[in-house]
């Protein structure tokens, strides 16, 4: 596999994809706003202060409504105290309507000071990331010690009934493929990376979403809308050829559609949580070094299993 | 809303993307600098652009 490039993504055309998708975000945020609120409930499961928080990949307001709406419903002691938030984000655009702290910054070379923020959230946006391992090693030296990295993005079972409908139909019509739907980080790598940027108490999971749409055309409005299009390298410059994207659909609808027409798309959330590493958190225990055999704790007797 | 000053806020956790060195805030030109990296980044209504790409280079 050394083959394999450095860079997946063209960090220039997700910045312009991003850009392009500023303005007439709101009417196409509803899977981000339910990401971000997804991210907002586990925050909600950590009773701690965050005085100094930084958001990564920022979209607009998304986060920072998904906040206010948990702080609406929550009772009074156990809101998310973050007592400022910053936010960042590589296309400037993508900065309106956030808060008043914001830096136009890539995540991949953080502008931040070693040890000084308390929480680091992000939510749908490192999938775009080349170097993630780089990301969160980053993230983990900005944090204090005992500081919590918690983002989500998509993985790698987002979208695949698109990629394979677009697979089939490029073949078809124009004899070749090329890669049309991002290469998502898959969830076990997504863990081994949190161990190896070293953060303490790592713990990476996945849920899928599922949303219907009329059509796949639908589909194609809302991921343009998102500013979520394909910005893989080696991606084909120019768009699709109309007759392979309208094949793609009728593949699509062919596989996917229900009764009534309506078509599935699947978006996996991967969801890290991590910690930087503080003196007083709790371990595991060095290996050997239990005082009672498992198999009592399980209930079993002491004898050994005979063999058969 | 040009020359609007930094939050300091922002000011005191800024770092230098590339060297990770110190920055300093250049009121006037509304310039943060890395002399590690001789780059000033440029900050435009109130927001420090961090990316190496926008920043102009400095002379000896």
């Amino acid at each position: 596999m050394d083959s394999l490039p450095d860079q997946v993504f063209d960090r220039q055309a997700v910045c312009h994809h991003k850009h392009r998708a500023a303005a007439a975000l709101p009417s196409f945020d509803f899977l981000l706003r339910e990401a971000a609120e997804r991210l907002v409930d586990r925050l909600l499961d950590i009773r701690r202060d965050f005085p100094l928080a930084l958001e990564l990949t920022t979209h607009g307001h998304v986060l920072r409504d998904a906040i206010r709406l948990a702080r609406h419903k929550e009772t009074e002691e156990s809101r998310p105290s973050i007592k400022v938030l910053l936010h960042a984000q590589m296309a400037p655009a993508m900065l309106r309507g956030a808060g008043p702290l914001q830096l136009v910054a890539d995540e991949e070379s953080l502008p931040i000071e070693n040890s000084c923020l308390d929480l680091i959230v992000s939510s749908c946006g490192l999938h775009w990331a080349n170097d993630l391992p780089g990301v969160l090693i980053q993230s983990r030296r900005a944090l204090k010690p005992d500081g919590l990295l918690l983002v989500n993005f998509f993985g790698g079972n987002t979208l695949t009934e698109l990629r394979r409908s677009l697979l089939q139909a490029e073949m078809e019509v124009e004899g070749g493929a090329g890669p049309r739907v991002s290469p998502f980080a898959d969830i076990r790598d997504a863990g081994a990376l949190l161990q190896r940027a070293n953060l303490a108490l790592p713990v990476a999971d996945t849920e899928t979403i599922t949303v219907s749409y009329d059509s796949p055309m639908k589909l194609f409005r809302d991921l343009r809308g998102m500013g979520e299009t394909n910005a893989v390298i080696g991606r084909r410059k120019s768009f699709s050829r109309r007759r392979t994207l309208m094949r793609a659909c009728e593949i699509y609808e062919a596989d996917h559609a229900d009764e009534s027409g309506r078509v599935p798309a699947t978006f996996e959330l991967i969801t890290l949580t991590g910690w930087a590493p503080a003196k007083n958190q709790p371990k595991s225990a060095p290996r050997g070094s239990g005082q009672v055999p498992l198999i009592r704790v399980l209930g079993a007797t002491d004898d050994p299993p005979k063999p058969a | 809303m040009a020359g609007q000053d930094v939050d300091p806020k922002l000011l005191e956790i800024l770092v230098c993307p590339l060297t990770k060195g110190p920055l300093q805030y250049d009121r006037k030109k509304q310039e943060l600098v890395s002399r590690k990296a001789k780059l000033a980044y440029p900050i435009r209504d109130g927001i420090p652009i961090m990316l190496v790409d926008e920043a102009r280079e400095l002379a000896d």
